[in-house]
């Protein structure tokens, strides 16, 4: 006998992709598109939007599909439906704007192999009613377009002077170049996971102290 | 294990087996339904969209061009395909044609010629569409239709102010016998340019500076020497197909 599901949806379900379980910022999934597409915040912005559609897409594809699917072809089926959705989101993005397109350049394609999106596949939407993975799908979408503006925004800042490709400080900015490059984004990720960890430290350390002070 | 337990065994192995075919089959089935379905519905907007890159691309390198004919050089001479079909201009191109355009302005007098062009940059190709002009026998200018170069390094070559003042009259005039470019075109050191076919490199993006020389020295050794015996042809837009392409993209 399976386990027997849980189908209860709180507030949780949805909040624990944004920032419990951050995709980016916590568990540290999809790296590669993280660190590659947001040296501007559009091109983090759509980065974000398309993974979340073909994360939503999936899971519920895959959530509607869960008792059927036999276990042993479970990651094959899995990756075909992951691979259709961002087939039409490749189309669907060339038909948007073309420039957009190739600022993304092949991270559109990779998306297929985010782990992200299979992790949830595998460890959410197998495993949970339509709703359910929805919501939780939502969150984690939500998380990742979130972690992925957070570090385009400070690297187009920085790197090129502007945010959305509006100009901030005049001609007199030299801008960071590094910022845009790839070291960049290494920095700028240590530097927003330095800070979640540090908030989330001091929380537990708080709570702590607070326990040992009413004991 | 009795011979009951064994069949039985058989049996869920077989029945797993053909419900594993049965559902990869069905979710491949569903997939190539919604790609086909996504591919018909966005065919048109995504090949408007390609036209209109192109279209901005050229009359970007020829400057004062209002429309442009799609031509295709083969050893038999030039054909205009504009309004072919793209199967159809895959076809022609196979046989080792040269595709290029030619830009008219209102009056259906040529502007100038622009190619594609491609060369290996720093990271990937750097592809781009360069604008010959036939009047000085120069390239007047260069689009870059795809490239990945390094943001901030590479794409310099869009605006570089020295590198690009290269481009107001880059010598590109043929030899006597016609049938080489008279002097190769190549990108040299920051600050050594003398003459007026050579490209003053950016210094931090030599490799890039270097691909974009390349790209249009190869191309326009190509397909130069073969187009000039038919510029006179060129010349005017005859007016019974006066129609701008644009027109019948729409149809």
């Amino acid at each position: 006998m399976p386990i027997k599901e849980d189908h209860t949806i709180t507030a949780d379900t949805f909040l624990s992709g944004i920032w419990k379980e951050n995709p980016v910022f916590v568990m540290l999934l999809g790296m590669c598109p993280v660190l590659a597409v947001t040296n501007s915040v559009i091109n983090a912005l759509a980065m974000g939007l398309a993974t979340t559609f073909v994360l939503l897409c999936s899971s519920a594809l895959i959530s509607m599909l869960r008792n059927f699917i036999p276990k042993e072809v479970r990651i094959a089926t899995y990756i075909v439906i992951i691979a259709t959705f961002v087939t039409i989101t490749d189309y669907v993005i060339q038909a948007i704007s073309l420039e957009l397109y190739n600022a993304l350049g092949a991270f559109i394609q990779l998306i297929v192999v985010n782990c992200m999106i299979l992790g949830r596949a595998e460890a959410y939407a197998s495993k949970n009613r339509f709703l359910k993975t929805m919501t939780n799908s939502l969150g984690m979408g939500i998380g990742f377009t979130i972690a992925l503006l957070s570090l385009g925004s400070v690297r187009e800042l920085l790197g090129n002077g502007s945010l959305l490709g509006y100009s901030l400080f005049g001609d007199a900015f030299q801008p960071w170049v590094v910022m845009v490059l790839p070291p960049g984004g290494f920095i700028v990720l240590g530097a927003w996971l330095l800070l979640f960890n540090w908030l989330k430290e001091r929380k537990e350390n708080l709570s702590l102290a607070n326990e040992r002070g009413t004991s | 294990m009795t011979e009951s337990d064994a069949t039985e065994s058989i049996a869920i192995k077989r029945a797993s087996s053909l419900s594993m075919i049965v559902t990869l089959g069905g979710v491949a089935m569903l997939s190539g339904l919604l790609v086909v379905l996504t591919w018909q519905l966005t065919l048109a907007p995504i090949q408007e969209n390609q036209r209109i890159m192109i279209e901005k691309a050229i009359f970007q390198v020829v400057s004062d061009a209002t429309q442009r004919r799609t031509y295709i050089l083969t050893d038999e001479g030039i054909e205009d395909v504009s309004s072919m079909q793209k199967n159809q201009k895959q076809q022609k191109l196979k046989k080792a044609g040269i595709k290029f355009y030619a830009a008219y302005d209102e009056q259906g007098q040529l502007k100038g010629i622009a190619a594609e062009a491609a060369a290996q940059g720093y990271a990937d190709m750097v592809r781009l569409l360069y604008g010959y002009d036939p009047q000085c026998q120069c390239i007047r200018g260069f689009s870059v239709i795809k490239m990945t170069e390094t943001p901030g390094l590479g794409d310099k070559i869009l605006t570089d102010e020295i590198f690009l003042a290269s481009f107001d009259a880059l010598d590109a005039r043929l030899s006597a016998d016609k049938k080489t470019l008279k002097n190769a075109i190549v990108t040299v050191k920051h600050g050594s340019k003398k003459n007026p076919w050579e490209i003053d490199a950016i210094s931090g993006a030599t490799i890039t500076s270097k691909a974009v020389g390349k790209a249009i020295n190869q191309g326009a050794a190509q397909l130069l020497p073969k187009l000039s015996p038919f510029l006179q042809q060129l010349q005017q837009l005859e007016p019974s197909i006066n129609a701008p392409e644009h027109a019948e993209a729409k149809k």
